[in-house]
């Protein structure tokens, strides 16, 4: 009786302090992992990016809540040069950046610090993200036109660079804080306690457990953030996570279980908020190979693949079946394109005619969960199924995450790879040119797949300024890719985001990052 | 007894040894380049994994890297993790209270329930208080840690809130470590009900880490009281009139003790290990959580260090329980 009357009080004390945090506006995000460190340029990580440059950081340009579109953020505007190659940005005067035990700045945020932010990259280091979008390649040099003027020299006019420049990589750090630092002996504060010029304040990381942020009182933009405190509470496994929401020791959660979608709508205290995912799941041929090479014969595959079905058991029926590789969300998507119709009897055939008997075929099965394939174990079974049909044999391989991906970029590989992507910057060459482009081959392209027409159309597209001029070749390209089908495309997923009843105002991210500068508590909610 | 020590203290050095090559070679053995899933779905160039190589010293002869992380080993030099940049030895030492203040409450959950639960079920053989401590202790030890964590949460934490959720301490408390055992901490913290949230937050994860341990000590405690039962001396005893507490409790149990202290000893190893899911579940961070991420990242340095540092306390802690056969039984120190 003792003990039940302790929990009672504990109970009693937790509810206080509920209360006690609706006064202070204190919201309590229960994240899926722990971030790897706070310096967004070293990772590629969306967990880690939630922690870091949603909260603490700015970039120069940014993505609006909710779009992909890019809005003026430390930089007050730029200008592209005619030829395309030299990018000039003005900076926000009068940006603080944030202090800490160790470093109170002198100086207010200027082109010094956009210069050393992207200058350390080239250097030593896993600078991954900035290398896998080819920065190195693409940015000749940064120079200091005045302290709030910086201008970017590019080696070839590349239209996606302004997208670029809004992604975490781009986050812009203190070159003052840096340099103390360095001079402390102690370069590595930068990762473990992160001054930026972000809404929120970094204040305390307990490993693994809790991360703690307050208001940035000097942000720079007016209203924001509307919380005083924001806490971070780590937690790892999705069932969890729900209870953890639903008890109220948080107030937001990403990534709940598929099967938990239809209690969390049930749930009067909650409220399910989605958002169309920026991302594609598909099945990837290799094109180099027979009988594969034979478009033919692809879409005769592509016909036999009953997504419907895919869609309600892998997707729990929340996802939409894909035609195209980009997202219908993204700029430039063509509607137009008429997907493949499920017809085995119709792909059986065509299989006929191309001369193609007992096919037998590997279809890979990665190892992981991802948003844009969340069990392709499973889905490989029913793709599997599905090619039985019309007499195609099918094995199941799957390799260790780290040997699948290496093994499914290789050229000579053999069969089919299930895979996926999620966008980076909203930018259809993000996908279109990683993913099935010439340079890739061999790469991200896991359909080895090289096609003058739309590789043409894709570099040309990069090249404009003009996002209708660029949209109507990419929408071309979707045309080119429709009629050769080096992909199945299988699904977009939805993002699923429940949220306590009391929170307001938080948009879900199409780019699938976590953003709170915008929401605010409402006690009676 | 210096003689016994010594001689025990001389096999732990070559198991030391051993143990160093296993972890090293454990993490290589397995399939996945850290580099190539450090890239993800992106890929990287050829040019930039020869350079990512080089950096992290994998372009050396494996024989190399080994003598490098050995020497580096008995300098008490871990290597620094290749995700966060940290000391091992330092993630380390800031994890581990975490664990081993859940596996201390564990342990001594198990313990006190295993052992009376174990002579109970020995003293009325057969009988129905035996039948259910040992079924129970059965269904203890066959359930699934993932699924019986779960059910807890469910009932105690959702329907009826009686216990948080999870994590160490309610989010509202917020004092700087001082030992990283968190009810010492929240104690020194002086803020009030730090220490009722730090306690209530620790029940549920006890309970699941407990579970096994507790069914391996009652059954072992129940073997070991009846085998001693059964001897010449108890019958003694009991002729001489002894009550019965007196021979059960006195007698019999201490003589029954060695084998049991020999489960609790090897169940610190079953503790570390229960405490990687028990862990995660419970968003508990301590060692177990951060070496399962250090796995699936290939994070070289932290899982062999880790795993180093694990065997190297799952070793000491077997050296005490030799020593306190010792201790309970002459016998065997002149041995």
């Amino acid at each position: 009786m003792k003990f039940r009357h302790t929990l009672a009080v504990s109970a009693l004390a937790l509810c206080a302090a509920g209360a006690a945090y609706a006064q202070d506006q204190t919201l309590v995000y229960c994240s899926e992992g722990s971030p790897e460190g706070f310096d967004p340029a070293l990772y590629t990580a969306g967990t880690t990016f939630d922690a870091s440059s949603h909260t603490v950081y700015n970039q120069l340009v940014e993505f609006e809540t909710g779009t992909t579109n890019t809005v003026p953020g430390l930089a007050e505007s730029y200008e592209v040069s005619e030829d395309g190659t030299q990018v000039t940005f003005k900076l926000r005067p009068g940006v603080q950046f944030h202090s800490n035990d160790l470093f109170t700045p002198t100086r207010e945020m200027n082109a010094d610090d956009v210069i050393y932010s992207f200058e350390r990259q080239e250097g030593d280091g896993s600078w991954e993200y900035y290398n896998s979008m080819s920065m190195p390649d693409l940015i000749d040099s940064v120079e200091k036109v005045d302290d709030l003027t910086v201008r970017f020299n590019l080696t070839r006019a590349e239209a996606p660079f302004i997208a670029n420049m809004a992604m975490d990589f781009a986050s812009i750090v203190s070159k003052e804080y840096a340099d103390a630092m360095a001079e402390a002996g102690t370069p590595e504060m930068i990762n473990q306690r992160p001054i930026g010029t972000g809404p929120f304040v970094f204040e305390d990381y307990q490993t693994d457990a809790v991360i703690r942020y307050s208001k940035n009182q000097n942000y720079w933009k007016d209203n924001e953030p509307k919380l005083d405190n924001l806490v971070f509470a780590i937690t790892p496994d999705a069932s969890v996570r729900l209870q953890r929401l639903q008890a109220g020791e948080c107030h937001v959660m990403p990534y709940p279980n598929p099967a938990d979608i239809e209690a969390i709508r049930a749930n009067t205290d909650l409220e399910l908020l989605d958002q169309e995912g920026l991302n594609v799941g598909y099945l990837a041929y290799n094109t180099t190979q027979e009988p594969f090479d034979d478009p033919q014969v692809r879409k005769a595959l592509n016909m036999a693949i009953d997504k419907q079905a895919i869609l309600d058991v892998i997707f729990a029926g929340q996802g939409e079946a894909a035609k195209n590789p980009i997202p219908p969300t993204m700029w430039s998507y063509n509607d137009a394109v008429e997907d493949d119709p499920y017809d085995p009897e119709a792909a059986r055939q065509m299989l006929e005619e191309a001369g193609v008997e007992d096919l037998s075929m590997k279809i890979w099965a990665m190892p992981v969960q991802r948003p844009y394939n969340p069990n392709a174990r499973r889905m490989a079974e029913l793709i599997q199924e599905d090619f039985s049909e019309i007499g195609v044999d099918v094995e199941i391989v799957s390799y260790e995450w780290g040997e699948y991906l290496e093994r499914s970029s290789a050229v000579d590989r053999d069969g089919a790879v299930l895979l996926g992507w999620t966008g980076d910057n909203g930018d259809p060459d993000n996908f279109l040119a990683v993913l099935l482009g010439c340079d890739g081959v061999g790469g991200a392209n896991r359909a080895q797949w090289c096609n003058e027409e739309f590789d043409q159309l894709v570099q040309e597209a990069k090249t404009l300024s003009d996002q209708s001029e660029r949209a109507k070749l990419y929408e071309e390209a979707q045309v080119v890719f429709k009629e050769q089908a080096p992909w199945a495309t299988i699904a977009h997923s939805t993002t699923f985001m429940p949220v306590r009843s009391e929170v307001e105002g938080y948009i879900v991210h199409p780019l699938g990052g976590h953003l709170f500068d915008t929401v605010t508590l409402n006690p009676d909610g | 007894m210096l003689k016994f020590f010594l001689s025990r203290l001389g096999t732990f050095i070559p198991t030391f040894f051993g143990v160093t090559l296993i972890s090293f070679a454990f993490i290589r053995v397995l399939p996945g380049d850290p580099i190539i899933v450090m890239a993800g779905e992106r890929g990287m160039s050829q040019e930039r994994y020869e350079a990512l190589r080089a950096q992290y010293g994998f372009d050396q002869p494996i024989w190399k890297q080994f003598w490098d992380y050995f020497t580096g080993i008995l300098q008490g030099d871990l290597g620094n993790s290749f995700v966060t940049n940290r000391p091992v030895w330092d993630e380390f030492f800031s994890l581990f209270p975490a664990t081993l203040e859940l596996s201390i409450c564990a342990i001594i959950i198990a313990t006190c329930l295993g052992l009376p639960a174990g002579v109970i079920a020995a003293v009325y053989r057969g009988k129905f208080l035996d039948r259910f401590f040992m079924s129970t202790a059965l269904i203890g030890y066959s359930m699934p840690i993932f699924w019986w964590a779960l059910l807890l949460i469910i009932v105690f934490s959702g329907n009826l809130g009686w216990t948080p959720v999870s994590g160490r301490i309610g989010l509202l408390y917020f004092f700087e470590d001082t030992t990283g055992f968190m009810l010492i901490d929240s104690l020194l913290s002086g803020q009030s009900g730090a220490f009722r949230s730090a306690v209530s937050h620790l029940i549920l994860p006890s309970i699941v880490l407990a579970t096994i341990p507790l069914a391996v000590i009652a059954r072992q405690t129940r073997s070991a009281m009846l085998e001693v039962l059964s001897e010449d001396y108890i019958r003694t005893a009991r002729a001489k009139g002894l009550s019965p507490e007196r021979v059960n409790g006195v007698h019999a149990l201490r003589n029954a003790m060695i084998p049991v202290i020999t489960v609790i000893g090897l169940s610190v190893g079953t503790l570390l290990a229960g405490a990687i899911l028990t862990e995660t579940i419970f968003s508990w961070p301590g060692i177990g959580k951060w070496m399962v991420d250090s796995i699936f990242r290939r994070d070289y340095p932290v899982v062999q260090g880790g795993l180093l540092m694990i065997a190297v306390i799952v070793m000491i802690v077997n050296l005490l329980v030799d020593l306190t056969y010792g201790l309970i039984n002459p016998k065997i120190r002149s041995r």
